[in-house]
């Protein structure tokens, strides 16, 4: 058998069934064994998607996406992809090929360093220099990118190796010393955490993406319901709860709701499980949750105490962890009849519900988002792009399932949301996919159309359409005085028009009431799809500005309903206090 | 007691698979986090397969943890110790070419040499070179006593280091 086939017969030995890839010059080795092979390949037409759809993939399934792309600029076109892949924690398995090894080092064509340039965005890489490391190799390389806190593995696999001849045999127990995740938390930690929770009087629990990724959601759940503590998350871990739930306060941070941001200043015990406390998460750090104590739950013992200063550490996986804290609480617990605490929390959370229904032309966002809501079940997998966009989905959209909502957080990287949309629908082919856009984020990656419509794979693509690059104009407009430089997009192009030179089925929304049916249609059609939404480009979120704490929030928050008096928290916006 | 916020200088040994990129790996972690690196020195440990790194390194206690967890995220890192100052060995091994046109010159140095436990390992009309270990604080003093003489050229490894007593890392 040559390099090339042990690569498939390799990738098929873990499960895989279909990858995401570009060929090139150094990979004809590996496509020309494809070409026999029963292993799915999608064409992509960018390796960026590539690396997006295996990441899509990842998230809606659980299971570890691989793309493929060529030495030099395939590798370097797949960095986007590994480096959002890395700040999200998903598992994906990159391959990249290489020049001959006899070349390496000498600036052949299409040479580049795959292995020095991803070495800071992923988990680990691999070069293989004979084929016969290539079955442990990728074994290593699933296994590391699956377990613990999961990331990207990269593969570099020069030409000749892919050529070489192997005596192939199934590769033997994993050896890596250097990496043993731990699952379990200390038994210490974990009364010490029992003991806050229980002695607190205003819990509240923070969700990140770290309870989707360990499959912790009922977990969670129960866990919450026994502590009677709200809860809010942070972007990764939308959807790790049902946001429609009495207890859920929605998502945190420079652009969360306003409850949220408001109790967890308030909260005198913080629970935050599988969450980084990103920056754009917690706000000024020296204010976040100043009145809590803080247990911090995590499979990566590397971000506890990285960012925030924690009270309670515990080392280990979210399900394992809160599967012992609720044993461990169980035993100890008094039950009470009333909580005030809850009380006010929900009190204050109905008094600033943000409003959805905006009977105008051109549409806001938020009614564009309450119609797509409407047309859509519980098991529509939702994608967004980045910028206002995901924003206002992260906002303003109610996840109720985990896995169910795929946004680049950590990486922020516009273009994401379509491409991943596209590895969601191949992962699980029974959920209706939509991936909700902004027109600068879309137009990055729209030579993927070509993609579905190839594949025909039905994916609903909402492009909310400003002409703005809307997030860095909301950011001119607050904090730049208004000196709009560069993120005006112009009339250019016609998207309805774009979708349809690539065969794929295109209708433009303009009124409100439109968008509930197009959306319905567009999925019962079970063909690729993109709506055209134009929405008001002078909409901005309100949002707390850089270097704030969370409570001081700027723009008008629009309500459901008045604020009763008798809330007395009310966000110190910077209008108020000039 | 040792104060949280105090920036002191650390010492980090850890054990890395001995294999190309490992180096890499471990500098490219240091820069990237903005970690500061003084010194730092790689050779073959007691297992052939794997070699020891010790790093020198200053920050206060919150980045050396930071560092330390950061370090044993690495596939190709097995363990990491921050060692304890006061039960560790630290040697450096330091080669001085200095200037010695002069007969009294030449015997200075070679006393100094001496006092020092050092070694002359190279003679010439002009130059002496002389190899001296130690802890890195007694090797900038001879720097110091032979820098009237005129110093050429200095070759440094940076210190490695052990703990005292029967324990490893």
């Amino acid at each position: 058998m040559k390099g090339g086939e042990a690569i498939i017969k390799s990738l098929r030995d873990q499960g895989v069934e279909i990858v995401f890839g570009y060929p090139g010059g150094v990979l004809l080795p590996l496509y020309d064994a494809i070409y026999d092979s029963d292993l799915k390949h999608i064409l992509v037409r960018h390796e960026q998607c590539a690396a997006h759809a295996a990441d899509g993939f990842a998230r809606a399934s659980g299971k570890v996406g691989v793309c493929i792309g060529t030495s030099g600029p395939g590798a370097t076109n797949l960095i986007t992809g590994i480096a959002t892949a890395y700040m999200d924690s998903s598992p994906i398995v990159a391959i990249a090929g290489q020049v001959a090894s006899h070349l390496i080092g000498n600036d052949a064509f299409q040479e580049v360093d795959t292995i020095g340039i991803t070495m800071p965005i992923t988990k680990h890489n691999y070069q293989a220099m004979k084929a016969n490391e290539i079955p442990g190799m990728i074994k290593s390389a699933f296994y590391i990118a699956g377990t613990g806190r999961p990331g990207p593995v990269v593969l570099d696999l020069p030409k000749d190796v892919q050529e070489e001849e192997l005596e192939y045999e199934l590769a033997k127990a994993i050896e890596l010393p250097g990496y043993k995740p731990t699952k379990k938390g200390h038994p210490l930690q974990l009364k010490k955490a029992a003991e806050l929770i229980l002695n607190s009087e205003k819990p509240v629990i923070l969700a990140g993406g770290g309870v989707i990724l360990s499959e912790a959601s009922e977990e969670l759940l129960s866990f919450a319901n026994r502590v009677e503590a709200p809860v809010t998350t942070s972007l990764m871990g939308k959807g790790s709860f049902p946001e429609d739930n009495s207890l859920s306060l929605g998502m945190l941070g420079m652009h969360g709701r306003k409850v949220s941001n408001l109790i967890v200043d308030e909260c005198d015990c913080l629970i935050a499980i599988g969450c980084r406390f990103s920056d754009r998460t917690t706000g000024l750090i020296s204010d976040f949750a100043k009145n809590a104590k803080i247990i911090h739950i995590d499979i990566d013992p590397a971000e506890i105490g990285k960012n925030v200063d924690v009270d309670v550490p515990i080392v280990g996986d979210a399900k394992t962890v809160l599967n012992d804290l609720i044993r461990i609480i169980d035993m100890k617990k008094h039950s009470s009849n009333e909580n005030k605490w809850l009380e006010h929390v929900t009190t204050f959370k109905n008094s600033c519900i943000p409003r959805l229904s905006f009977n105008e032309i051109p549409l806001k966002p938020q009614q564009v988002i309450k119609e797509l809501s409407e047309a859509i079940t519980d098991d529509t997998i939702v994608t967004t792009d980045v910028g206002q966009n995901q924003m206002w989905m992260a906002h303003y959209f109610a996840s109720r399932n985990p896995r169910k909502f795929i946004s680049s957080g950590g990486l922020g990287t516009m273009g994401f949301g379509f491409p991943a949309a596209m590895g969601a629908k191949i992962a699980m082919p029974n959920n209706d996919v939509i991936a909700v856009c902004g027109d600068g984020g879309f137009l990055m990656v729209c030579q993927d159309l070509a993609t579905i419509k190839e594949y025909d794979i039905p994916v609903v693509i909402c492009v909310l359409d400003n002409r703005h690059l809307g997030m860095v104009a909301q950011w001119q407009k607050l904090f730049y005085n208004e000196r709009m430089s560069h993120t005006h997009l112009g009339q250019s192009p016609d998207f309805v028009k774009l979708a349809e030179s690539f065969g794929v089925k295109a209708e433009r929304i303009e009124k409100p009431g439109e968008m509930k049916e197009a959306v319905q249609r567009a999925i019962r059609s079970g063909e690729p799809y993109l709506l055209d939404v134009i929405i008001d480009p002078d909409e901005i979120l309100p949002m707390v500005p850089p270097g704030c704490a969370l409570t001081e929030i700027v723009g008008e928050y629009k309500v459901e309903r008045e604020f009763p008096d008798e809330i007395i928290y009310k966000a110190t916006s910077k209008e108020e206090g000039d | 007691m040792i104060k949280l916020e105090e920036s002191r200088t650390h010492i980090i040994s850890a054990l890395v698979l001995h294999k190309p990129g490992v180096l890499q790996r471990v500098s490219g972690l240091f820069t990237r986090r903005g970690f500061n690196i003084e010194t730092i020195t790689v050779g073959t440990s007691e297992n052939k397969n794997l070699a020891r790194m010790t790093i020198i390194s200053k920050g206060d206690e919150k980045v050396l943890e930071q560092i330390t967890k950061q370090l044993n995220k690495l596939i190709d890192v097995i363990k990491v110790r921050d060692l304890d100052p006061d039960i560790t060995v630290k040697r450096e091994l330091c080669l001085i070419k200095v200037h010695t046109a002069t007969e009294k010159a030449r015997a200075e140095v070679i006393q100094y040499t001496n006092i020092f436990r050092g070694r002359v390992i190279d003679v010439n009309p002009e130059t002496l070179t002389v190899e001296i270990t130690g802890d890195p604080e007694k090797i900038e003093a001879m720097i110091d006593l032979v820098s009237n003489f005129g110093i050429k050229e200095i070759a440094r490894t940076g210190p490695t280091a052990i703990t005292r007593g029967n324990k490893t890392i």
